[in-house]
């Protein structure tokens, strides 16, 4: 059974990705925020459920697609608010905007927009963490056209091979943009490309924050013991068009008030009330904190200045002496932990990627386990 | 004649070539029957079907890959790349395959394939929705590259591209998309590749820009004028081959020129004709060419405005090139 706190914890932060997007959206139609600006709304229960999944050292990417994913990882709302608005006091100081959202503090390496882009990346830091030896898992987020794109394909192979501890979460909310996805994909069903692969594959109703929670446990304990790679399919849909400007010519009204009906927050809520976790009162509470918080971050982003002329330049080289930027020094003033990793001569390289001749791979998977 | 903005110059050429020529084929993420992100291929899937305009996966390698397949074996594709900043997953096969179609194969096989992007900065679209990578494409030998800057140039020169046999990398200024209207013939009608347009005559400096810095360009030169400077304002339109025959007359006239491009100053065109104008009119020259550019950083979400080389700053070039005394 779930404990009490885990499922409060779990409403509270999809509140909060909800009504934090539903201020970015009403920001938007101020012009406040600019240029693109892809909402989440709907699919909360897939970031929520995979983020509470996992340890808060895990890696996580993402998409453009990407409020989310670092709220639910524990970001700073008010400078992921002033990142949307393009203010000096935002996770980038303005220069990446919506899409392109970092913490590294909580282990959030990038919403990226290019589509696919981040799903070698992947890989490439799961590689990282079996090299040095961590038990670390790396969440990779993508849409279900992304799963159509070159860098998909090459990245499962190696990732399989490899046997790397990354989890690929694909957010299948049936379009990509304006496209069907049943439109241009010969194989719809994309964790059934897994078996392409040799890995393996899951797919789960993205719409229930428990269903995510579960199956994404259960695999990173199957990542972490170097069983290799899991690819999940998690059934969802977004309420909103693809960006803030969208016809949606593409699907009908009856479709999305159909799929509204299958709202995740709602269903928590109801799902809290009938295990007396909670009242209707004190969810309304939080409701009201969630609210006023994300009004703080809104206040925070409007009161901020627009970076200088010298943000121009600055950043596409390191300055000489220049350490990494903690962004939540440079803005809070508070201290944080940054992640640190052994250096050169300290690292000690045990990890076997090929089999020494004489042994079985088989023989030292199960050595591993 | 009616007044159409630069996208339904695009639509309409794309139509027109299409009723005429069955080999023409469209193709692209979200082309169909979506229209286009900024509905450049509005209708076409309704009128010429799903067969001609192409709804593709997401996969701009293959798409690519697959539209050289197309034109080897007699087709006319016209791909269509979201944002030039996507281009990069099809970059191998543009550069690897596409450019180099013609010449490895002495003339048996050519790939008339054209590709369709939107490029340039000014909507507030950061880091991948603002570039202007044309430089990397002018540097592959055996591609054509084009930048209209205005609708009628728009519907001529995609005309004029779709009619030859080489491939072309047809750069469409999106800021301007919809800004940017006029006249345009109701018909057909062809703007030749490879001919720059000398949009106004002056005899005191050369003003050379394309796509959206065009109209930048020629806001700066009006003020110029103003300021007692008469300047030449060359619109490139065709990037590359390069029409430096026109360049290279107004310079011996002028004696001094500034250059505006939106993409990074380090290894761009402006460079480029910086150094073919010096080798042809050194002579001629009075003042350094200078260069009114984008920086060379990546491309800033905030500080879009202050990353082009918008109006203010190309009179600034201007003046200084002006007033510079050797
Ligand atoms: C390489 C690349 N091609 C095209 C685009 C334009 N684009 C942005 S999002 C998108 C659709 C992606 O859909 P999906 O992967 O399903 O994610 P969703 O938006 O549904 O979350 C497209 C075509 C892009 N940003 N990058
Ligand atoms: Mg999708």
């Amino acid at each position: 059974m779930h404990s009490p706190e885990l499922l409060l914890r779990m409403y509270r932060k999809m509140v909060l990705l909800r009504k934090f997007e539903e201020r970015a959206g009403q920001a938007y139609g101020l012009k406040k925020i600019q240029g693109f600006c892809h909402l989440y709304i709907g699919q909360e229960a897939v970031a929520v459920g995979t983020h509470e999944a996992l340890r808060p050292d895990d890696y996580m990417l993402t998409g453009y697609r990407d409020h989310a994913h670092p709220l639910a990882r524990g970001a700073d709302p008010g400078m992921l608010m002033a990142e949307l608005f393009g203010k000096a006091t935002g996770y980038s100081k303005g220069k990446g905007g919506s899409m392109h959202l970092f913490d590294i503090e909580h282990h959030f390496y990038g919403g990226y927009g290019i589509v696919g882009g981040q799903i070698p990346l992947a890989a490439g830091m799961a590689f990282a963490s079996r090299y040095r030896n961590e038990d670390r898992v790396t969440v990779c987020f993508f849409g279900d056209a992304a799963a159509n794109q070159g860098a998909f394909h090459e990245t499962l192979n190696m990732a399989a091979k490899w046997k790397l501890p990354v989890i690929y979460v694909c957010e299948n909310n049936r379009y990509g943009m304006g496209t069907d996805i049943r439109r241009v994909s010969a194989e719809p069903e994309i964790a059934k490309r897994a078996i392409g692969y040799n890995m393996r594959g899951e797919s789960v109703d993205g719409m229930d924050v428990l269903k995510v929670f579960e199956l994404v446990k259960e695999c990173a304990i199957d990542c972490r013991k170097g069983r290799g790679p899991v690819l999940i399919e998690a059934h969802t849909y977004r309420f909103r068009g693809h960006s803030m400007s969208d016809a949606a010519t593409y699907r009908s009204k009856e479709e999305v008030e159909e799929e509204r009906k299958s709202d995740p927050i709602p269903k928590l809520r109801d799902e809290i009330v009938l295990r007396k976790i909670a009242d209707d009162a004190k969810l309304d509470a939080i409701d009201a904190e969630v609210k006023k918080e994300c009004e703080e971050a809104v206040a925070f982003a409007e009161a901020s200045f627009e970076p200088g002329l010298e943000e121009l330049q600055h950043d596409t080289w390191v300055a000489p002496g220049e350490a990494d930027q903690r962004p939540r020094e440079r803005v809070r003033g508070v201290k944080v932990e940054w992640p640190s990793y052994p250096s050169g001569d300290q690292l000690k390289v045990s990890w076997e990627l090929e089999p020494k001749a004489g042994h079985l791979s088989v023989v030292k998977e199960g050595a591993k386990r | 004649m009616p007044t159409l903005n630069l996208l339904q110059a695009v639509n309409d050429a794309l139509r027109l070539e299409m009723r005429r020529d069955n080999r023409v084929v469209v193709m692209g993420e979200d082309v169909g029957k979506f229209g286009g992100v900024f509905r450049a291929t509005a209708g076409l899937y309704e009128e010429f079907g799903p067969e001609r305009v192409i709804d593709t996966p997401l996969a701009e390698g293959g798409i690519i890959g697959t539209a050289i397949g197309m034109a080897l074996y007699g087709l006319k594709p016209v791909p269509e790349i979201q944002f030039s900043d996507f281009i990069y997953p099809a970059f191998d096969q543009i550069v690897s395959e596409l450019a180099k179609m013609r010449y490895r194969s002495a003339g048996q096989y050519t790939a008339p394939v054209v590709i369709r992007t939107p490029f340039g900065g000014g909507i507030k679209g950061g880091l991948y929705h603002s570039q202007s990578p044309e430089a990397l494409f002018i540097h592959q030998a055996g591609l054509r590259v084009v930048a209209p800057s205005n609708p009628y140039d728009a519907k001529g020169l995609l005309l004029a591209a779709l009619r030859q046999n080489d491939p072309v990398i047809f750069f469409e200024p999106k800021r301007v998309y919809r800004a940017a209207k006029g006249e345009v013939p109701e018909g057909d009608y062809e703007v030749p590749l490879g001919e720059a347009s000398v949009m106004r005559e002056g005899d005191q400096l050369t003003v050379i820009a394309y796509g959206a810095m065009v109209h930048e360009a020629s806001q700066a030169v009006e003020e110029a004028a103003s300021q007692g400077i008469g300047c030449e304002l060359i619109d490139l339109r065709t990037l590359w081959p390069l029409d430096i025959d026109t360049l290279v007359a107004s310079v011996q006239k002028t004696g001094r020129a500034v250059i505006v491009h939106e993409a990074p100053r380090t290894c761009g065109l402006g460079g480029e004709i910086a150094a073919l104008l010096q080798e042809r009119c050194f002579v001629n020259l009075e003042a350094p060419i200078r260069r009114v550019t984008g920086w060379d950083t990546p491309f800033p979400y905030t500080l879009d405005e202050e990353y082009l080389p918008l109006a203010p700053r190309i009179l600034q070039g201007i003046e200084d090139t002006a007033r510079y005394v050797a």
